[in-house]
This record gives structure tokens, C-alpha cells and sequence, in this order.
């Protein structure tokens, strides 16, 4: 399918390569450049020929990106299902195509993107992205898919430009994009709904931008100079747009100015003045516009996501009442909290939520049994409390009592409205945080103990003071022990449904976590006002986003016990990540790097350090060494030098994180260790012909181990995939006819196995419903697997019992009883193919009836 | 009769004087009614039972650092005699009247007021002044902070000890670098630096914040050797070789002899024995050693093991059975085989107990001659009490639906093709045909029909198999992971074919002929390894901080209070040094950034030598601080304000360093000089008087009362506790 989408700004961005900036920096006037290309051509090739050669550039660069695109584009719209991330970011695609507000750990734009190629695609936001696997059938997601092949394809041409730029040498620009082009996992990698694809386009476009304008050094402040400066900003902006993996390649390019500017500063021939103009254009192309970019992709998020959605829990009270369907928009609630006011209380950390408690116990073992209070992020009633005085139990709402508003320093209790109980805390650990106290629902209608009152404060405020809806901060101090009411912000384990834990702190230093607000209000004696002063502003929403980004990105730890990808199994290609294929599908898409290219990539990077380091030395030393080979170590030390930084700034952090890593996160380092490749063989493959410059075959090396190279590369691509096969081989197997599946051994083992289950529950049922029940979900687990029903007609006596033969003395009498009562269940059929071997024959033995419920 | 009396002066005060007072006053400040208070303060608490493992001689496992820092501790306390015998369970219990206190304070306290005249020293070598030299070790005696680390049963002034001894003895060699190369002396503190570094290592991982400066400033004046044209090749090369040795092997040799002498000491078994492998608690006296001594080595057909978690997360355990089955339904409605348990248990249990069988052949005891079992080989596993196999099917596990559940399933004796067919894989093995051996092999069980791997998948069975750690088949293709290993750790000859006969054999006691020892690496790599991931919970501590609250010293830690008075003892900084040294750093790097920028477009303020100077000073002071205080900005472990004295020693360096530089550099006359002069005067005298206020806290020796203590509270921030009466 042609990229019909979103193309707009990748083609304006290649559209200058036409400039005459790059290939005029070859012929520059710095004496450097010049000696170097000297060094490259001995012999200067005569007019006719620089044309042709010029023609023969671009012929390959068209080359090496058509054939970019024709791999990425290849059977783009297989597998037709949700492969592996597609779920979140189709989904937020979807959330942008219907407004709905979401929550995400990555910065907007590239999913913004997604959403903007679907929308123009005709994918109308109806698809629900549950889970992988899920078939599109009619929904259209070949746009969105077709988006990101098209930024993943423009990787290969930028590598092969940006190599070309800082080597000028054409084999190891083609050596780079060969690499690139036949690496499986690059390939894999842009050919779905993903954020990678376009980070990478991003990471590349600033990277490339950033070396051309580098060239372009020698004609500063000309229109060329201007134009890649200010694209290395657009690029950031965007890279950082995507993910905030994007401040490594903004690392990159500030080290770069940095160095630069200290070059020029340390230049007196230019004066003060044309430094600060220096200077000002730096800031202006890679600071203020990056971050205009970067607010204003914010600000259309903001602008576009105005309904209420799954995300608003995480945000504060003010935040949510921006969006629309959200029961805080436009609402008018009363403004000072009273006695027997139905309140909701939000933690003012962010993603704690509402305190919240429900009809369950804290189980044995873990402090009193009494029944839990946790906080819950999402909205329910079980969040609502009653405000209550601590010394009656009279009913405030009694109209014939007088309002009387709650005060800074009153003792209060609060009741839980669904369950009468109050909010109670006393000497015993709390679950998770082993040094405060443990929160509890304590009492019956309201009765209770001494142990329920707590003291209001607002922080900051006086005595006295009315305490105010939505906008006071306020603290809830035990009366008893003196501790302060504060969520821990850890998760509690199933027995508490996962909520997060409350705890009451002994520790009375202010934090967030013990600060809370009330939102929700309800008292039908007070005036209602409108709360549309809450507004906040643009910048307000711009940090609090953040902050809940910075929070959630933090909080994706590793659980102990599980196989999680750790950053030094990247290089080596220890493990993919499998993309699609657990369930029933026969299509297996498994995220893995070619070997030869990335055991490549790491041969060289040692190669490179322990050949630059001679390099190093030897200049140190002052060795006198000819210009030819001066020419080529400083390609090696300067072009090299700035791609290894490139694979260092966006590897080695990964070390320091603790959050849960995947594989896909060193693809952008490999693209920059794959473009040090290029460089490092094709200069040392120079040095060596040159090394021996006496032999009658020393230029042929250096083409003989480029094009061994590129054949490398290109045949295991070929060779691979064979290989991979055992990974995805479980134990399904497609058969030809109903016939070879029944009498495959596969098959019998399975019946034989399931007979014996059933036969287990039979003979030791005590209930016939737990039975139905327990049969019930045994069939549900054979139709999850891919069962049909209609298979079961096929299989018509195919099984007898001979095929069995120790199936029978293992069933109990008491079966058939079972069977029959089974059997009255009704069942509902629908017409499908069979897999095998979960096939079930509907007269297997003298259960006749029993598959059904299988089903 | 002057120049009589002035003789002796101008000889010895030259140094030596200066030395000498610096010294006693270090000494005394430091060492002043040392065994007051006579009860735990704070962290001795923690320090004091490892000095008492020590003693005892019993095996430990602590976390937090090399045992260098734990073993400096534990020689005051064989110094003085201590025997170990004292119950470390709360702050402020009284010390009971054998322990030597004096001794067991005595190096941290040494060290401490060694401090002192290293700073001097250290001022001195990098081209300072005396003045400037002596206002820095001044700066150092009354520093509060430091004097309150330093009497007590703590770590940090020994590593800050070593930290400023390397930076001291590098600058030596560096300053006899130019002028006498390979000397005696030459090679004398280049070896101090390599040595006094991995001290500092052995002491706190911390130190190495400070070798790796070392490094780079010693990679930086090698590089700069290197461009030397002047010097052969022949001679680069030697220097490079000595500086290689002394800075990286010295220091690597050093650090495993810490720990070998650490395991030494340490030879009886302890209460950290469950974190260890089974081979390392073998290696222990008493203990899993006294079980399995004498245990034939090679696990054989026939064999009865005991099978244990290598992964041992979140407890210990080994491979378990018994009869109760599976739950037909679990709570969430989900259906299970119904089958016999597997679950991993963290006690030694008889059931426990497994029999590694041949498939081939129906007997449950050893063939003769044996047969030992090797990498590749089929077995079965049969449970020793009920004699049920081990298998896994495509049932989903209880707790991890996405894995197999792991069950004991037929009777052994029963001849039906049941899937209780397992392949071993010795996962440590070095060739592809080597023995299965007990303790030693760390094994992987891969199930041969459906290809999974028996796992302890770390959640808990709830009440239905009482809280159990669960075991699951996890497929293999999922890629390695240490909770799919198990090993060995109990194991003997089957002999019994009957089932009466062999109940009555597991439960009887294993016998015992000789013992295995396992060699040091291979002790030090597992004791290393297990420190180095070894997660204690993440405890909030009441006196927590971060580090943006050290460099203003918003934060205290109060370490001790008196059980009847209100003497008190805090880890309360001089504020007045704490805040200038702050602005002296901020001052410095502004100098510095200003200077940098006018050489670059070739003004030259400072002539190059003390160009030169400012520059080292720099890198070692105002690096050294950057070291040893920016990462912790990256740590999620507890931290408190004792983390910054390292940092702040630094800083401490570099404040009279900045002083003198603005007297010498910036003050154009001699008025503005004195002037600045005197500035400096009453600023010194202000901390002084700072530093004789807050010595009720410091020391702990005068009771205030509760006015006086509210007075001291000078910031909100600080906790003082005041009495309630």
C-alpha cells in the first residue's frame, strides 16, 4: 500500500539533500577537507567523469532507498492482527480519533502522528485494541502501519547520507546502508503501529542534519547553514516529541555545539560580536525552537484530547475539570465543606487517588482483621465518605439542625458511606510499610471507638478557618498516636484487589503523600458555586503532565522472579521479544537482529576502540605519518568518534535505569554502531591497501572486502529464517484431513490426558454443580485454544475405544451418573474449521455427551 | 642572647611544629572521654554485632560494604579484648562491663583526628600556603560532624581517612615525579595511593568514587607523559607499566585479600547461611556442613536428594511434596489436575526428599556397580514419601496461569506412559558428559514432552497449600533465569526397595565420612555477588534524607539520648563551615569558568604555574566533592546526612585554597588585603564560636535544658528532642 499519510514533513525534510551544501563542502575551501579529499583521489578525475560520478551518487542513493522501501513495504499488511505494542499505541491512535483523554508515560507526538495517519487513512477509532491477536477484519489499519514503514524506510538513506558526509567515501556509506537494509530487526521493527519506527526517523533526521550542518561550517549564517541548523531543532523537538529516549540524541547535538562554539571562541580572528551571533543562532535553532515545537505539540494534545477518558485519575482535581464528560467540568459544588457532607478524598501525590475502602478484611496474619481502606485511582462509590463530628452521631442533615462548616483544627470522623465504617488507625503495623500504622474500617453504623477521630488541618492556614472544596490542602492527624494519614504509593498484593496501600505515618514530615484534597462534595443544605476558577493554566497542565510521565515512567519496575531483558543482552542478540504468535495464529513475528550484522557491530566497536587508541597514541607521540593515512585516521577518529559517542550516549544510560527494559530499546544505538561499522572496515580496509601499496592487488582488497561484506550481510538475511523456526514451534501442528488429526499421537495423548482430569473430578465430586463448573471452564480453556464446536461432528466414532486402551480401567463408575446429568446443559454451535489436536470426537467412549461441555 | 632564642624556632617550627600541634589537638578533640557515652549510639547498634560475629568467629552477610571497614572495627575489639558476648538490639542500651568501649572507639577515632593534619599536608603539597594549609586543618579539628563521626564505633571517618590519604600520597609522587622518577620515595607513594585506595574501597563501596578520580587525574598526567617528546619510548613505557601496577593490579590484589582474610576469620556457620549456595554453607563449620559431610559426591540412579532453589527468592527453599492435591476449582473459578502438590519449602522437612530414578528400570535403589548420572540423561524424580513421580502438563499453574503447573502424579510402579520424563542439564558443567554432583551442579530439569523447565516462580500457594512457594513449568524458550536452577544439597544411596523400608531410611540421619572445601575464588565470587544484589527492603528511616538537604544542612540525625537527662548527641554540622564551603565551591567553579573563557581568547590572568595549581586544585578538591556527592542523586537506597561527610572533607580542602587565591589574586592593594584579612579572621572566629555552641550536641556530655536546646534549634528543619517532663 503506497504511504498515502503523514509524509508531509519527511519529505520536506529530505527535499534540501537537492541543496548544494554537501557535496560543495567536498570541494570547501578549508585547507583540512581539502588535504583530505586530496589524500581519497590522487588522481583528480577529469570533468566529464566528476559528472557521471555525480550521476552515479545519485543513482545509488536511489538505489539504497528504494530498496529500503520495497523491504519495509513488503507484506506490510501481514500479520492482519494486533502484533505485540500495536495494543497500547493503535489504541492512543484510537483515543486521538475519538478525543478521549488518556494517560501515557511517553510525550505525545507519536502517537499524535498515529492517530493523525489513521484519520486520514479512514480508520474511524472504532477498533478496541484489546489485546495481541485481536484480527482488524474490516477496520483499516494499513494506514497506520503504512505510516510507520514509511518513516522506519528513510532510517537506511539518512545512515547511508550521514556516513557519506562524515567519511566521504561511498563504500562506507553503502557498506552502513547494506547493514541497515538487511538487518531483520530494523526491519521488523518499522513495520508496525509503533512509536520506534518514528523515534528512529527522528534520531536520524537530527543526526544527519547535525553532520551536514557541521560541514557546512565553512559558509556560516548562509541559507544552507541556516536551514540544517534550524532542522537539527525540529528533529530534537521531535525526537524528544516521541519518547524521552530522545534526550540522548539532544545530548549528542548539545556536546557537539558546545565543542564547536568553544572552537570558534578560542578563533581571534573572529571578534566577540560574531561569536555572541554564533551563539544567538545556536540558542534560537536548538533551544527556543525545540521547545516551542515541543509545548506546542502539547498544546495541541491538550486541545484535541477534551473528553474525559480512562487517563483522569491520574491528574489532579483541577486538571480533570478541563475535560469534558468529567463530573468536575463545569460542575458547581458547595465551597466549604460542612458537617455530613458526602465527600471523595484525593491524595494530592500524583497516581495515588482517592482513599477508598470496600466490604473486604484484611486477611490473617496482617495486622487487625478489619476491613481494608486503600486508595484506588479509578471512580466509585466506594470512595465516598461522610464527614462526620466525633462526639455525635446525630444526624447533621437534619434540616432542622443548623450548617455548621468544618474548621481547620476540628476533630472530625469519617464515616464510609457504603459500609458504615469509620476511618480508624491504632498500634498495629501497616501491610507493606512495616514502620507506620495500619488504616482500617472500623465500627458498626458509625459506632466506633476513639481510635476513629482525626484532626483537620489545612496546611498553611489559621485556626478557625473554613476549610475549602478542591482547593485546600489538608492533613488528617490521628488523634490517638498522632500520626498523619498518608498513602505509601505501594501496590498492594491480590488480596487488596491491587489497590495502593494507606498508611498512617508516625513520621510527621510534610509530603504529598499525606496531603490531601476533597473533590467530590455533596450537601444538599449548601449553595452550590460554580468552580470554573479552577482553570488551570497552559504552563500547569505542561508540569503536571510531566510530573505524572516522570511518575509513571518510574514506577514500571521489575517484579522479582521474572525474565526480564537486561541492557548487555542487546548487543550480543541474546533474546528477541516475540511480536505476535502466542495464541492460535500460525503467523509468528519474532523481534530478533540479524547475528551477522550486530556480532559485526560489536567486533568493530572493540576493533574501533583498540584501533583508535593506537591512533591516539601514536599523534600523541608525534609519529610523522603521510598525509594519505593522517587523512584517514582523522576520518577515524573525528566521523567515528562522533557515531561511537552516538551508540555510547544512547546505550550506557540504559545501565543506570531501573525501570523494565525490552530488547527494542537498543535499536537506536544500533543504528549509530552499525554506521561506525561502515566507517571503521571501509577505513581500515583503505589503510591496509594502502599498507600495501606495492601489490599489484592492494586496491582490489579494500573493493573485495567491502563487497564480501555486503554479501555477508545480505545472505544471512536468507539463511536465517529457518533457523528461528524452533522458537515458535509449540506443540501445534496443522493436519491435512479430520482423519490424520484423530489418529495423530498428539491427539490421543491429549484425550488421554483430559479423560484423566475429568476422571479425577469425577470420582472425587462432591457437588454436581462445582463439577458443572469446574467442566464449564475446561471447555471455555479448549475454545480459548481454538476448539470449534462443529468439530466434534466430524470426529463421529473416529475414536473408538480400542485407540485408548489405558483410558479404561482408570474411568470410575461413577461417570456416566455425571455425564448424564451433565448433558441437560444447553449449548449453543457455531460453524468453524478444526485445529488439531484439540479436537474432541463427539462419541468418544460412552461419554457421549460430555464434549459439549467442553466447548 | 636573641638569635640564641630564635634558633630552635626557626628550625623545628618550619613543619614539624605545626604538625605536632595540629596533631595533638586532632588527637585530643577526637580522643577526649572517648568511652562516653557508655551506651550503643545509632549505628553501633549495626556495626557492633558484626564486630561480635567476629569475635565469635561466625559467618555473616552484610550488604552494605567490604568487610575492610567491618574489620578495622573488629581489631579494636580484639585489641581490648572483647569476646563477642553482648546483645546489639537497641540504641542506647548500656554497654555491659566487657565490653572495651575505649578500644572499639579508638581507630575510627585515630583516624578522625589523623584527618587533620592530612588536610594540612595536602594544602601544603599542592602549592599553597602554610597559612592556607593550617586554616584548612583548623577548619577540619572543628568541624562538628566530624568530630561526632569520629568518636564513635562508625565507618566514615576511616574511609575519609583513606580518601585524603590517597589524594595526599598521589600528590607526592606527582610532586616527585619531576623531579626524581623511580626513586625510593617515588615508588613509596605511588604504591601508598594504590594501597590507600583500596582501602578505601574495602571500606564503603563509596571509595570507589574516589579511586576512580584518582584514576582519571593519574590517566590525565600519564597522557600528558606520553606527549613527552624528550622521553624515549623505552621509558614512557616503564612509567605507563609501574603507574598500571601500582594504581590497578596493587589495588585488585588488596581487595581480595580483604575478603580472604574476611573468610578466614569467618569459618563457623552463622544466621546468613540461608542466603548462601549449599556449596558455600558446606564450606562453613557446623551447619549444612555437619549434615552433608561425607556425602558421596556423584548423584547415581537411585540416588535420594534433596533438591534446593539456587535462585533462593524471596526465601530459600527446596523442592517439596505432599499429599494434599490441587484444589479442583480455585477461587477465581479456574479448574487445576486435582493432582498431588509440588510446591518449595523453606524447612528441612522429609518430604523434601526425592529419588532420582532411571526410566528405564523399575528399582528405586542403587545398581552395582553405580551408575552417576550425567548431563543429558533422562530421569525421573520420584518422591521419596509417597512415591509419586514428578511431572508437568498443560495445566496452568495456580498463581502464574501462563506457566505449566507442576505436579506428583502415578504411583512409579504403575506402568502407563505417563510425561514424568525430565532431562537434566548441569547448567555449570565444563564438558558435555560430566557427572551430576551433589552441591556442586547446578542443574536444570527440562521436561521432555512439553519442553518446559521446572521453575520456582516466587509467589505464595495461599491457605490450600499452606503458603508455599509456588512451582511451575516455565517454557524454555523464555531464556535463562537463576530460579530454574536447583542443586543438590542433601544426598545418599537409596538401598530399600520397599516403601516402609525407605520412609524409615529418609527420616533417619544421613551419615557422614569426609568433607569438601571449595576454593577461594570461588567463595569470593559468590560472597561478592550475593553483597552486590543482595536487596534488604527499602526501610524508611525517620532520620532519612535527601541530598539536596546536606549541602545546607537542613537535615540532623539525632544518635543518642541520655535515658534520664537531656544530654544528647547529634550529627549536626558547622553550619558556618558547611554554608561557606558551599560558596567557596560556587566561587570557585565561577573563578575557574571565568579564567578558562579569557585563556581562550588568550588573556592570561593567572601565570601558568598557578594556572597550573588552580587547575589540580580543582580536579581534587572540587572533584573529589563532585565524586563523592552528585551520585547519590542517582541511589533509591535510604540515605542519610552521614553520606556527605565524605564530600564535605573535600570541600573543606578547597575553602582555604579559594580564600588565599582571592587575598593573592583578586585584592589589587594591600589595604583591600587586610581588610580581607580580617574578614577572614572573624569569619574563623565565627565558626569557631558556632562550633564551642553546638558542643553540648556534639559531645554529649552537658545536659541542657529545654530552653537552651530550643535556642540551638536554629533551623526548623532540625530535630532536637526535648524532654517532656
Amino acid at each position: 500500500m503506497p504511504p498515502a499519510t503523514g509524509g508531509g514533513l519527511a519529505e520536506t525534510e529530505l527535499r534540501p539533500r537537492r541543496g548544494r551544501c554537501g557535496p560543495q563542502a567536498t570541494r570547501a575551501a578549508d585547507r583540512d577537507v581539502a588535504a583530505r579529499a586530496a589524500a581519497r583521489n590522487p588522481k583528480r578525475p577529469a570533468r566529464g567523469s566528476r559528472r557521471f560520478e555525480t550521476a552515479s551518487r545519485w543513482a545509488l542513493l536511489a538505489l539504497v532507498t528504494l530498496l529500503s522501501f520495497a523491504t519495509r513495504f513488503h507484506r506490510l499488511d501481514e500479520p492482519p492482527h494486533i502484533c505485540w505494542d500495536e495494543t497500547h499505541f493503535g489504541k492512543m491512535g484510537s483515543y486521538y480519533i475519538n478525543r478521549t483523554f488518556f494517560f501515557d508515560v511517553h510525550p505525545p507526538l507519536g502517537k499524535m502522528l498515529i492517530g493523525l495517519a489513521g484519520y486520514l487513512s479512514g480508520y474511524d477509532g472504532t477498533f478496541l485494541f484489546q489485546k495481541p491477536g485481536d484480527k482488524y477484519e474490516h477496520h483499516s489499519y494499513m494506514g497506520m502501519r503504512g505510516f510507520c514503514a514509511f518513516l522506519g524506510s528513510w532510517l537506511v538513506p539518512f545512515a547511508y547520507l550521514t556516513v557519506l558526509d562524515l567519511s566521504k567515501s561511498l563504500s562506507a556509506a553503502l557498506l552502513t546502508a547494506a547493514l541497515l537494509t538487511f538487518d531483520t530487526g530494523c526491519l521488523t521493527l518499522s513495520q508496525y503501529i509503533l512509536l520506534d519506527p518514528i523515534l528512529m526517523f527522528f534520531i536520524m533526521a537530527a543526526m544527519l542534519s547535525m553532520v551536514k550542518y557541521n560541514s557546512c561550517v565553512d559558509r556560516p549564517f548562509s541559507a544552507p547553514w541556516w536551514f540544517w541548523l534550524s532542522l537539527t531543532g525540529v528533529s530534537l523537538a521531535g525526537a524528544l516529541g516521541v519518547k524521552f529516549v530522545g534526550l540522548f540524541i539532544i545530548l549528542q547535538v548539545g556536546l557537539n555545539t558546545i565543542a564547536d562554539l568553544w572552537y570558534l571562541f578560542g578563533d581571534l580572528s573572529l571578534s566577540l560580536v560574531t561569536v555572541g551571533k554564533h551563539l544567538t543562532a545556536r540558542v534560537l535553532c536548538l533551544i527556543v525552537l525545540p521547545l516551542a515545537l515541543y509545548t506546542a505539540t502539547f498544546a495541541v494534545h491538550f486541545m484535541v484530547l477534551s473528553k474525559s477518558g480512562p487517563g483522569d485519575g491520574f491528574f489532579s482535581s483541577a486538571f480533570q475539570a478541563r475535560l469534558s464528560g468529567n463530573n468536575l467540568h463545569n460542575a458547581s459544588i458547595p465551597e466549604h465543606l460542612a458537617y455530613g457532607s458526602v465527600i471523595t478524598v484525593k491524595n494530592l501525590q500524583m497516581a495515588i487517588g482517592y482513599l477508598h475502602s470496600h466490604r473486604h478484611l484484611y486477611p490473617e496474619g496482617i495486622g487487625a482483621r478489619q476491613q481494608q481502606v486503600t486508595t484506588y485511582l479509578h471512580k466509585d462509590y466506594n470512595n465516598l465518605w461522610i464527614i462526620k463530628k466525633h462526639n455525635t452521631n446525630s444526624d447533621p442533615l437534619d434540616p432542622s439542625f443548623p450548617v455548621e462548616f468544618v474548621r481547620h483544627g476540628d476533630i472530625i470522623r469519617l464515616e464510609h458511606k457504603e459500609t458504615s465504617r469509620n476511618l480508624h488507625s491504632h498500634y498495629h503495623e501497616a501491610p507493606l510499610t512495616r514502620k507506620h500504622y495500619q488504616v482500617t474500617g472500623y465500627g458498626i453504623n458509625g459506632t466506633g471507638d476513639s481510635n476513629d477521630f482525626w484532626r483537620i488541618e489545612v496546611v498553611n492556614r489559621k485556626f478557625g478557618n473554613r476549610i475549602k472544596v478542591l482547593r485546600s490542602r489538608i492533613r488528617l492527624i490521628h488523634l490517638v498516636t498522632g500520626c498523619v494519614l498518608g498513602s505509601s504509593g505501594k501496590v498492594l498484593p491480590k488480596w487488596g484487589w491491587e489497590q495502593l496501600e494507606v498508611t498512617c505515618t508516625p513520621y510527621l514530615k510534610e509530603t504529598l503523600n499525606s496531603i490531601w484534597n476533597v473533590e467530590d462534595h455533596i450537601n444538599p443544605k449548601l449553595p452550590n458555586i460554580s468552580l470554573n476558577v479552577l482553570q488551570p493554566s497552559f504552563p500547569e497542565i505542561l508540569l503536571e503532565s510531566h510530573m505524572v510521565m516522570i511518575w509513571g515512567n518510574n514506577g514500571l519496575k521489575p517484579k522479582d522472579n521474572e525474565f526480564t531483558s537486561k541492557p548487555w543482552h542487546w548487543p550480543i542478540n541474546y533474546q528477541g521479544l516475540r511480536f505476535s504468535g502466542v495464541n492460535d495464529t500460525d503467523f509468528r513475528v519474532y523481534l530478533l537482529g540479524n547475528p551477522v550484522v550486530w556480532w559485526l557491530n560489536l567486533l568493530s566497536i572493540a576493533l574501533y576502540l583498540l584501533s583508535g587508541s593506537i591512533i591516539a597514541i601514536a599523534m600523541q607521540r608525534g609519529t610523522r605519518v603521510p598525509a594519505e593515512v593522517a587523512g584517514l585516521s582523522q576520518v577515524l577518529l573525528r566521523g567515528g568518534g562522533q557515531v561511537l559517542l552516538g551508540w555510547m550516549l544512547h546505550y550506557f544510560p540504559f545501565f543506570l535505569m531501573g525501570r523494565v527494559l525490552y530488547f527494542h530499546h537498543y535499536f537506536p544505538a544500533m543504528l549509530f554502531s552499525s554506521m561506525l561499522t561502515g566507517i571503521l572496515w571501509d577505513t581500515l580496509l583503505r589503510l591496509c591497501a594502502w599498507g600495501l601499496a606495492s601489490w599489484p592487488l592492494a586496491r582490489g582488497i579494500h573493493v573485495a572486502g567491502i563487497l564480501s561484506l555486503l554479501l555477508g550481510t545480505a545472505y544471512r538475511l536468507f539463511a536465517l529464517e529457518p533457523d528461528l523456526l524452533p522458537l515458535f514451534q509449540y506443540n501445534y501442528r496443522q493436519f491435512s484431513s479430520p482423519e490424520d488429526c484423530l489418529s495423530s499421537p498428539e491427539f490421543l495423548d491429549h484425550i488421554r490426558k483430559v479423560m484423566l482430569v475429568i476422571d479425577a473430578a469425577v470420582t472425587n465430586v462432591e457437588d454436581l454443580s462445582s463439577l458443572e463448573e469446574y467442566l464449564v471452564s475446561l471447555g471455555r480453556k479448549h475454545r480459548t485454544v481454538g476448539v470449534k464446536l462443529s468439530s466434534f461432528s466430524v470426529g463421529k466414532g473416529a475414536l473408538p475405544l480400542s485407540r485408548a486402551p489405558d483410558l479404561g480401567p482408570l474411568l470410575s463408575p461413577r461417570s456416566p451418573l455425571a455425564t448424564h446429568y451433565l448433558s441437560s446443559i444447553p449449548i449453543s454451535l457455531d460453524n468453524q474449521s478444526c485445529i488439531c489436536p484439540a479436537v474432541w470426537p463427539r462419541h468418544a467412549l460412552d461419554l457421549s455427551e460430555l464434549p459439549s461441555f467442553l466447548v | 642572647m636573641w638569635g640564641f632564642l630564635k634558633r630552635p624556632v626557626v628550625v623545628t617550627a618550619d613543619i614539624n611544629l605545626h604538625l605536632v600541634a595540629l596533631t595533638g589537638m586532632g588527637l585530643l578533640s577526637r580522643l577526649w572521654q572517648l568511652t562516653y557515652p557508655r551506651a550503643v549510639v545509632f549505628d553501633e547498634v549495626y556495626y557492633g554485632q558484626y564486630i561480635s560475629f567476629y569475635m565469635k568467629r561466625i559467618f555473616f552477610l552484610d550488604d552494605s560494604g567490604p568487610p575492610f571497614g567491618h574489620m578495622v572495627l573488629a581489631l579494636g575489639g580484639y585489641l581490648g579484648g572483647f569476646d563477642g558476648n553482648f546483645l546489639w538490639n537497641r540504641i542506647g542500651a548500656e554497654y555491659s562491663s566487657n565490653v572495651p568501649v575505649w578500644s572499639l572507639r579508638l581507630l575510627p577515632a585515630l583516624a578522625g583526628a589523623l584527618s587533620v593534619p592530612m588536610a594540612y599536608q595536602i594544602v601544603l603539597e599542592l602549592h599553597f600556603s602554610h597559612c592556607a594549609a593550617v586554616g584548612a586543618a583548623l577548619l577540619m579539628l572543628i568541624e562538628n560532624a566530624l568530630i561526632t563521626q569520629s568518636r564513635l564505633m562508625l565507618l566514615e571517618s576511616v574511609l575519609i581517612f583513606f580518601n585524603l590519604l590517597a589524594v595526599l600520597s598521589y600528590l607526592k609522587f606527582f610532586n616527585c615525579q619531576k623531579q626524581s622518577p623511580f626513586s625510593l620515595s617515588w615508588w613509596f607513594w605511588l604504591t601508598l595511593t594504590g594501597v590507600a585506595c583500596s582501602c578505601a574501597v574495602g571500606i564503603k563501596y563509596m571509595g570507589v568514587f574516589t579511586y576512580m578520580l584518582m584514576l582519571v587525574v593519574a590517566a590525565v598526567h600519564a597522557w600528558h607523559l606520553i606527549g613527552d617528546q624528550t622521553l624515549s619510548n623505552v621509558r614512557v613505557f616503564c612509567h605507563l607499566l609501574a603507574r598500571a601496577v601500582a594504581l590497578l593490579v596493587i589495588p585488585a590484589v588488596l581487595y581480595l585479600l580483604f575478603f580472604y582474610v574476611h573468610l578466614i576469620l569467618l569459618f563457623r556457620s552463622g544466621p546468613h547461611d540461608q542466603i548462601m549456595s549449599s556449596a558455600f554453607q558446606a564450606s562453613l563449620e557446623g551447619g549444612l556442613a555437619r549434615i552433608t559431610q561425607g556425602q558421596p559426591l556423584e548423584v547415581a540412579f537411585g540416588s535420594q536428594v534433596t533438591l534446593r532453589s539456587v535462585f533462593g527468592k524471596p526465601v530459600p527453599c527446596w523442592l517439596h511434596s505432599h499429599q494434599n492435591t490441587y484444589p479442583m476449582i480455585y477461587e477465581n473459578g479456574r479448574g487445576s489436575s486435582h493432582q498431588q502438590q509440588v510446591t518449595c519449602y523453606p524447612f528441612k522437612d522429609v518430604n523434601n526428599w526425592w529419588i532420582v530414578k532411571d526410566p528405564r528400570r523399575h528399582q528405586l535403589v542403587v545398581s552395582s556397580p553405580l551408575r552417576p548420572v550425567r548431563h543429558g540423561d533422562m530421569v525421573q524424580l520420584v518422591h521419596g514419601m509417597t512415591a509419586r513421580s514428578l511431572n508437568t502438563h498443560d495445566v496452568a499453574a495456580p498463581m502464574s496461569p501462563h506457566s505449566q503447573e507442576v505436579s506428583c502424579y502415578i504411583d512409579y510402579n504403575i506402568s502407563m506412559p505417563a510425561q514424568n520424563l525430565w532431562r537434566l542439564e548441569i547448567v555449570n558443567r565444563r564438558s558435555d558428559t560430566e557427572v551430576w554432583k551433589t552441591i556442586l551442579s547446578e542443574v536444570r530439569f527440562v521436561h521432555v514432552n512439553t519442553s518446559s523447565v521446572l521453575k520456582l516462580s516466587g509467589a505464595h500457594l495461599p491457605d490450600w497449600g499452606f503458603r508455599q512457594l509456588e512451582i511451575v513449568g516455565e517454557k524454555l524458550s523464555r531464556g535463562y533465569h537463576e530460579s530454574t536452577v536447583w542443586n543438590v544439597e542433601e544426598h545418599r544411596y537409596g538401598t530399600s526397595q520397599e516403601q516402609r523400608e525407605r520412609e524409615w531410611e529418609l527420616n533417619s540421619p544421613v551419615q557422614v565420612d569426609a568433607s569438601r572445601n571449595l576454593s577461594f575464588m570461588a567463595r569470593f565470587s559468590e560472597l561478592q555477588w550475593r553483597m552486590l544484589v543482595l536487596r534488604s527492603d527499602d526501610s524508611e528511616h525517620k532520620y532519612s534524607s535527601s541530598p539536596l538537604e546536606w549541602v545546607t544542612l537542613d537535615t540532623n540525625i539525632a544518635y543518642w539520648l541520655h535515658p534520664r537527662t537531656s544530654a544528647q548527641i547529634h550529627l549536626l554540622g558547622n553550619i558556618v563551615i558547611w554554608v561557606s564551603g558551599s560558596l567557596a565551591l560556587a566561587i570557585y567553579m565561577l573563578l575557574f569558568l571565568w579564567y578558562l573563557l579569557r585563556r581562550r581568547r588568550n588573556v592570561h590572568d593567572l601565570p601558568q604555574d598557578a594556572w597550573l595549581r588552580w587547575v589540580l586544585v580543582g580536579a581534587l578538591c572540587a572533584g573529589g566533592w563532585a565524586v563523592n556527592y552528585l551520585p547519590f542523586f542517582l541511589m533509591e537506597k535510604t540515605l542519610f546526612l552521614y553520606h556527605y561527610l565524605p564530600a564535605l572533607t573535600f570541600q573543606i580542602l578547597l575553602l582555604p585554597v579559594v580564600l588565599q587565591h582571592i587575598s593573592d589574586h583578586l585584592c589589587r592593594s594591600q589595604l583591600q588585603r587586610s581588610v580581607f584579612s580580617a574578614l577572614v579572621v572573624a569569619w574563623y572566629s565565627s565558626a569557631c564560636h558556632v562550633s564551642n555552641t553546638l558542643r553540648p550536641l556534639t559531645y554529649g556530655d552537658k545536659s541542657l535544658s529545654p530552653e537552651e536546646l530550643k535556642a540551638l534549634r536554629w533551623k526548623d528543619s532540625w530535630d532536637i528532642l526535648i524532654r517532656k517532663h
